[in-house]
Formats: C-alpha cells, structure tokens, sequence
C-alpha cells in the first residue's frame, strides 16, 4: 500500500485549527451551569492527548538531555490523560435525577 | 502493512471520539457515556503511538531500546500515580487536583517544545513560532498550575504582592517575548542556554502571575490555565504533525477560554480584573459601618419553622462542604419533603471553589439534580419562600453587593435570599467570607443566626422534627 502522512501546514492547519475553535465553542456554550466543573475536568483529560506528542519525541530522543526531558513529558502527559480521566468519570457518576424521571 | 496509515487512522478515530464524548458530556443524562467514549479515544491514541516505533529518525534508532523501556516506565508511573491519587481524592478537593493534572499536561507540552528546539528539530518560522509560542504557554500553565493549586490546598496561604510587582511582572513577560523572538530570528540555532534561560523565565512567570491572586478568585485561573495547556498542546501539535494534539488541543483552548470568561461574567468580574486587580486587599474602611445586630437562633426551633413552613430554599456554600454536613443536609430535605414542604435547592454561579462544583458536592450526597437550580432560575422565587436556609455560603448571599456602592463585590450577582420572609444562616461563628468582606445580611431584621458546625445543627434539626412525630 502506498500512504505517507499529509503535511499539514499553512492553509489546511488554520482550517483545521478554525474549525475545532468554533467546536469547543459551541460544545460549551450550551452547557448548563451545573456541568461546568466535570466538564472542566473533561476538557482538563482531552488535552491529557499531549502524552501521545510527548511519547514521540521521547521514541525520537538521540541524547542524554533529549531523553531526560522526554521521560518527564511522558510522566507528566500520563498523569495528565489519567488523572483527568478518573475525577471526570467519579464527578459524572454521581449526577443522578430524581425518583421521577425529568423531563428535558 | 503500513504504520502511517494506521496510525492516521487511529488518530482520526480518537478525535473523533473525543469531540463526540464532549458533546455528550455536555447534558447531565449522557454525561457519564462521554467520557467513558472519550477515554477509549486516548486509549486507541497511546497504543497507535507505539507503532512509531517502527519508524524513528535515523540518529535515535541505536537508542530506540532505551528509549521503548523509559516510555513504558514514564507511562506506567504517570498513569499508577494519578489513578490512585485521583480514585481517592475528596470531592471537595477536587478543584486543586484538576488544577495539579492541568499543569502536568501543561508541562508535557513544554517538554515536547524543549525537545524540539534543544534538538534543532524544528524548521521554518511558522513551526518554531509555535515551538516557542506553545513552550511558553504550557511552562507558564505548569508552574501557574502549581501555584494554584498549593493555594487551594493551603500549602500556600499569603498572596504575594507588592506595589511594583504588575511593572515587575510586565517587565518578564517583555524580556520572554523578546527571548521568544530572538530564538525564532535566527531560527532556532542557538546555544542552548538560552532555551534554558527561557524556560527556566517562564517558569518564574508562571508562578509571579499567580501569586497575586487570591483563594476566592482561583477557578478562574485555574480554567484560564486549563485553556493555556489545550493551546500549548495545539500548538505542538502543529509542531509534530499531529492532528490529533491539533483538534483536542484547539478545542480545549476554546471551550476553556468559553468557560474562563462564563466564570467571571457570573462573579461579575473581566478576566483582566481577576489577573491584574489585587481582589481582597481593599481595606475594611471603605464599607462603613452596617446598622443592627446579629440575632441567634437555635438549630431545634429553626428546623421546626422549616417543617412548618410551605416553601423552603437552601443556599449552600462552600462551608457545607467543609462541615462534611450534605448527607444530613438531604437527610433533613428528605424529612421536609415527606411533610410536603416544597424544597429547592440555589446554587450561586460561583458557590464551592468551581462553577458546578456546589452541583457535583450535592450530587455525591444523592441530591437529584432536579431540585437543584441555578441562580437566575430561582432568584426570583425567594420573595415568595417561608424560609431561606444558608448554610456555609456568605459572599454570595450579601445584599450589599445589590445596594453598597462602596463595597468591594459591588455588582456581583447574588442569591436575593434577603428577599425571603425569614432567613435563617448556619454559620460557624461571626467572622467573614473568603474574600473578607462584611456581609449585611447577617445584621437584616428577617435574619436569624443559627451558630454552629453546619452537621451538628443538621443533626439537631433533624431531631427537632423528628420529635414532633410523624402526623402531617
């Protein structure tokens, strides 16, 4: 099979940097006021996705330093995705309506 | 078979998922599907990245041994201490433990921009802007991070601040910005102590800019952060190539930007006003003296009122929550409801130490969310409710902030629990809110002090309606 990776780069990376703006915008704008915290939280885990970029640059290290630093990023990108992972999910489990079923 | 594809592919899945978990996690019933879909994006995207292992740059292959076994031990620690320190943290300590894993992935993009500049990895002006731009912003999100939350843990309790330090801090950031650009000048190839003099600045920034700023005002920093680490993994991400860090990233950089700016329209303040205004240091003087006296009330009599009564609101605050009292608090609800006393629960934007976090504190006591409601739902019930029960809330009740010109939260919107025939406030003693300001509700003539641990006068109310018997 023949693929290589797109370059995304000048026009195509503000497109897509553009479009995702306008997505967490309007993701969040319509929130209620009582999901602000979880969905903090869940925002706080989704960006936890930089210990994808970190584990590259650490596969990538050819020195000391370079491998010093990648290891922290990994660390602290783990932690990142984890921990968001888990207060997010313990909030979102305790969210439960009343007897009666509401109606939305 | 071909590595780049799948891992492409595994990319545009996880975004995918992600942006699909967010939209569900937006609406109280199919919140917690969301981030459960969320969670197997990022499970998908780590395990694709370990295919790039199959295809490093030439100068890392004879370390690419060591380097797979550092990845899985940074991974396996990362992952082992945040699962365990996130299973068991408080719910009322929430806030700082968000604050603590945003500055870590703050960090992580940092690392990711040193990496690459201390490499000389990066080339062309657009791609080392943003090395530079993103490293700036995810060091300053790390440290700021920190010191945010030491603060809500209380590791740090004074705030520094001192008449010169927005010059001292202006001052940093232009020396940043001017180090920024010289490094993008001559593109990228310079010695490396200038990128440790940079980061190790920026850094420093990180923690002069929060330090400043007190408890009261923390969320919305620590938000403000939040959306800094989503743009620094954006930025990055640009730098990689990687879509993936490109979407989430943006997308977290704008809804937390969303959320920075909802936060501080709810306590009526401009993001600037909280970055730049030193909140809480204005002095007492300015208030003047309020008129009147604190009357006591006992914890028994309010709560036989309360069951006498056909409307009852709560306001909690945070001190609810510290008083551990939200159990015995649904307990007396409960009891109330069973005697067909219409029970609401208001919750002031900013009541806990995030907005929702009053909303999260109540649902683990099993509060259904439907007696719950927001501020501009409820205010104007209170005019028609028997009783108003605060309990551990005070900035967020004060009058004053409707009426006193003078007063520091003049203009914050605020619960109008004055308006209500008899209010009753549980609170611990006479002192002052967590932004120091006096509060006139206490001293108004429909008020009554119930003096006390809030779960100790739950307890007592609950006894007190208990022993009139069961007859309705």
């Amino acid at each position: 099979m023949d693929y290589t990776t797109t370059i995304l780069t000048g026009f195509v990376a503000l497109y897509i940097f553009m479009l995702a703006a306008f997505t967490g915008f309007e993701i969040i704008g319509r929130v209620p006021a009582i999901l602000h915290t979880p969905l903090m939280s869940g925002s706080n885990f989704i960006h936890g996705i930089v210990v994808v970029g970190a584990l590259w640059a650490l596969l990538n290290a050819s020195s000391l330093p370079e491998q010093i630093i990648g290891f922290l990023g990994v660390l602290l990108g783990a932690g990142n995705a984890a921990g968001g992972y888990v207060v997010t999910e313990r909030m979102l489990q305790m969210f439960k309506p009343s007897t009666k079923t509401p109606k939305e | 078979m071909n590595a780049a594809l799948l891992i492409d592919s595994s990319y545009f899945l996880a975004a995918f998922l992600f942006i699909y978990g967010l939209k569900r996690m937006s609406s109280p019933l199919t919140a917690r599907s969301g981030i459960v879909v969320a969670g197997w994006g990022m499970v998908l995207a780590v395990l694709a990245s370990f295919l790039y292992t199959l295809d490093v740059n030439e100068a890392a292959k004879p370390h690419l041994n060591t380097n797979i076994a550092l990845a899985l031990i940074a991974l396996a620690f990362g992952l082992g201490w945040a699962w365990r320190s996130g299973k068991k943290v408080a719910m009322t300590e929430m806030p700082q433990m968000v604050a603590l894993y945003n500055g870590m992935g703050g960090g992580a993009a940092a690392a990711i921009a040193a990496i690459e500049l201390i490499g000389y990895k990066t080339h062309g002006t657009v791609s080392l802007s943003l090395a530079v731009l993103g490293g700036l912003i995810g060091a300053i999100a790390l440290s700021g991070s920190l010191i945010a939350w030491a603060k809500l843990d209380g590791r740090i309790n004074g705030t520094l601040r001192f008449s010169a330090l927005q010059l001292v801090n202006g001052s940093l950031l232009l020396v940043l910005l001017s180090i920024g650009a010289y490094i993008i000048w001559h593109g990228g190839s310079v010695a490396w102590p200038v990128f440790a003099v940079f980061f190790a600045l920026a850094l420093i920034y990180g923690v002069m800019m929060t330090m400043p700023i007190g408890g009261a005002d923390m969320p919305v920093v620590i938000s403000l952060y939040n959306a800094f680490t989503g743009l620094a993994v954006g930025f990055e991400g640009y730098v990689l190539n990687n879509p993936a860090l490109m979407i989430a990233g943006m997308v977290v950089g704008s809804a937390g930007s969303l959320l920075t700016l909802l936060m501080a329209k709810a306590m009526n303040r401009s993001v600037a006003n909280v970055l730049f205004s030193n909140f809480g240091a204005t002095s007492d003087e300015a208030e003047g003296e309020i008129a009147g006296s604190q009357k006591p009330i006992d914890a028994g009599d309010a709560g036989i009122n309360m069951r006498y009564a056909s409307k009852v609101i709560i306001a909690p605050g945070y001190g609810l929550a510290v008083a551990q009292a939200q159990h015995k608090l649904f307990e007396l609800v409960k009891l109330l409801q069973e005697a067909d006393v219409e029970v609401k629960f208001a919750i002031h934007p900013v009541a806990g130490r995030m907005p929702g976090h009053m909303n999260v504190l109540l649902a683990e006591a099993g509060v259904p969310y439907d007696i719950i409601y927001d501020m501009e739902d409820i205010n104007d019930e209170f005019k028609d409710a028997d009783v108003v029960i605060v309990i551990g809330a005070n900035d967020t009740v004060n009058p004053a902030a409707r009426t006193n010109k003078s007063s520091p939260i003049y203009g914050m919107p605020v619960l109008n629990v004055d308006m209500a025939k008899q209010v009753y406030v549980v609170k611990r003693g006479q002192g002052k809110g967590y932004s120091g300001v006096e509060n006139a509700l206490f001293y108004a003539d429909n008020t009554q002090m119930v003096y006390g641990d809030a779960q100790k006068v739950m307890v007592s109310m609950i006894q007190a309606i208990k022993s009139l018997g069961g007859g309705h």
